[in-house]
């Protein structure tokens, strides 16, 4: 019980301020719970709507809308690993290297590694096109990878 | 026309340039004191006078979209900065950002200041988190300078500007997606009017405004509206709606070009100088085959309709949607146009938020005909089945809420006029597409 340890409701409770009312803060929690668990588990977004004095099914209306979170059903891994295929990329080999990195990891794009490492997702324009093809790990983007340049990156610690 | 001098970019890659003790020694903030000494409206009348118009896509003057709101209102007005960045080929706004995040942080409180608003929140795409760490790092300098708070350098000017970041979904790029997005809801587009400036945020008066359309203010008000209206393009004489292309406007160029990247120039260069005095020319010495003038959703130009001046009324002149966010990008004669728009198809299926019955099914049904021309299964009547789709969905047509679904119509109309030969040669032999493609919308 109590999927949220008091420091993540405080993290939440301090971006009250920032805004008229609470319920503006959903997506700013669902990303600190996202952040520290790798997840948004039910319990955990029924805990969100209690803090934001919201029914459930707000939270997770919103939730839902935005294919970025993850239930318990599909847990990310330590690193979220985005590789991008719209034009400028694809232009310059996005889908080619998306593919390859499919290959040297053993997962489709939305998949998790076995040993929980890495999950692999396909991005829409990243907006780093001068640099395609990017890839971004969790938020930080990379620009004009190989497949041997994004295997060293996805190794790093 | 005078030499032509960077403003927006000239900061950008010296040292310590985002810091604010080095925007300050470059005459940082002069703006703000100049904004601060004059009542809003005169501000206001500033940046209508310099004919600035919005860089995020539309177009709309922006010193005009101010005057809409309503005069005397006493409750909160807001204002929303719009860094969704998401347009691909876009990466203009990222530039400014990471490299000068002070200038922008000085025209939302110019821009606040004309607007009479005590609070701004910029909503940032998430995945520019290097964006967000620096310009958290810049709002934080402000505070402890005074910059921003309460009685801003001794004024009665208060403002508070927050970072919100969201969440990986291009229709919070759309303004009342980005609205509702920050009020915590899914990004569905409101039906308008209400405009945002009358219904905004939180049902306040709220004006929404992109990062470069707000650099633009800073300099506007720093260096007057003559230096603006000294360059770009002015008001046709013979259409009595067109206000003109003034300023100097970030060009993204991207794609099969062999010096990609964002360039500040007068609004109306051709894409023809884009291409080969920026850009380098074509990689590997081969042509152009086609070239897309303001991120996806504006459509295509042809080989031979590269002298198109790229400012507000240029791609239009050449049966684009506009010119969009000014993202260029480069399509060689070794691609497949099929590949190109099952690229472009398989974006708006994918972004679309499936509000609208015509946006959510026109758009899938484009992408998976499309799909199936790739894959060799093209029938002969695909071509036109694809531009009745693309008809009969958008703002244009009156069937939609918002204007992804004109942009998701665009690039089809475009193509198969355009291109019309190469698509049907392509389903009359049966070809297939080269490209791995694993995963096809979701
Ligand atoms: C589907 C869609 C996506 C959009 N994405 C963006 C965006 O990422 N950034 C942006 O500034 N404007 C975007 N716009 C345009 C905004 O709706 C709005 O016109 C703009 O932010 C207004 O600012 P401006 O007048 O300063 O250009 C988008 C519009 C549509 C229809
Ligand atoms: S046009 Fe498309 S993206 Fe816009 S509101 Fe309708 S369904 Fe959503």
């Amino acid at each position: 019980m109590g999927a949220l340890s008091e420091e993540i409701r405080e993290r939440i409770r301090a971006e009250f301020p920032k805004y008229p009312n609470k319920r503006a803060v959903t997506l700013n929690a669902l990303h600190i719970v996202q952040d520290a668990q790798r997840q948004v588990s039910i319990e955990a977004m029924r805990e969100i709507a209690e803090l934001l004095e919201l029914h459930p099914a707000e939270v997770h209306d919103t939730m839902s809308f935005y294919g970025f979170f993850r239930d318990e059903k599909a847990p990310l891994g330590k690193k979220r690993v985005w590789v991008c295929r719209s034009i400028s990329c694809m232009l310059r080999g996005g889908e080619e290297l998306l593919a390859d990195v499919c290959h040297d990891l053993g997962v489709k794009p939305g998949e998790t590694t076995a040993d929980g490492e890495v999950t692999l997702e396909f991005a829409e324009c990243l907006g780093v096109c001068e640099g395609a093809p990017c890839v971004l790990v969790n938020d930080e983007c990379y620009p004009n990878m190989t497949a041997e340049s994004t295997r060293e990156l996805i190794k790093k610690p | 026309m005078a030499e032509f001098e960077p403003v927006l970019m000239a900061r950008i890659g010296k040292p310590d340039a985002t810091s604010l003790a080095s925007y300050q020694a470059d005459g940082g903030y002069d703006g703000l004191k100049k904004a601060l000494s004059m009542a809003p409206a005169e501000v206001t009348d500033i940046v209508k006078a310099s004919g600035l118009r919005g860089r995020g896509g539309a177009g709309f003057p922006c010193g005009l979209k101010w005057t809409f709101l309503p005069k005397d209102h006493p409750g909160p007005i807001y204002l929303c900065v719009n860094a969704d960045e998401s347009e691909p080929g876009t990466f203009n706004n990222r530039v400014i950002m990471e490299g000068d995040p002070h200038q922008i942080i000085e025209g939302i409180a110019i821009a606040c200041r004309a607007i009479k608003a005590q609070t701004a929140y910029i909503y940032l795409r998430y995945e520019f988190g290097k964006s967000y760490r620096v310009l958290q790092n810049a709002i934080d300098e402000c505070y402890a300078a005074n910059l921003l708070g309460k009685n801003i350098l001794g004024t009665d000017f208060c403002l508070d500007v927050y970072l919100h970041r969201g969440a990986g979904a291009y229709i919070c790029g759309e303004e009342t997606g980005l609205i509702e997005s920050l009020e915590g809801k899914r990004a569905w587009p409101r039906i308008k009017p209400p405009f945002p400036a009358i219904e905004g945020l939180f049902r306040k008066p709220t004006i929404v405004n992109n990062i470069e359309t707000l650099a633009c203010v800073t300099h506007i008000v720093r260096r007057g509206v003559d230096w603006f209206r000294s360059m770009g393009v002015p008001p046709d004489p013979n259409n009595p709606r067109d206000p003109g292309s003034f300023g100097p406007k970030l060009y993204c160029i991207s794609g099969h070009v062999n010096k990609p990247g964002c360039y500040e120039l007068p609004l109306g260069v051709t894409a023809r100088q884009l291409i080969e005095e920026q850009g380098g020319g074509v990689w590997k010495g081969r042509k152009v085959k086609a070239v897309v003038p303001g991120g996806i959703s504006m459509g295509f130009l042809s080989a031979d309709e590269l002298d198109t001046p790229l400012d507000f009324s240029g791609p239009g002149k050449a049966g684009c949607l506009g010119l969009g966010t000014a993202a260029v990008v480069v399509i060689d004669d070794h691609t497949s146009m099929v590949d190109v728009l099952f690229n472009c198809c398989r974006f708006m299926a994918h972004e679309s938020c499936g509000q609208c019955t015509p946006c959510r099914e026109g758009t899938d049904w484009m992408r998976k005909i499309l799909e199936r021309i790739r894959s060799g299964f093209g029938k002969s009547k695909d071509l036109d089945l694809l531009m009745e789709v693309a008809g009969s969905m958008g703002i244009i047509p009156g069937t939609t809420i918002c204007g992804l679904s004109d942009g998701a119509a665009w690039p089809v109309k475009n193509a198969i006029k355009k291109f019309r030969g190469e698509f049907e040669e392509y389903i009359a032999k049966g070809m297939k597409s080269e490209l791995p493609v694993l995963v096809d919308a979701h």
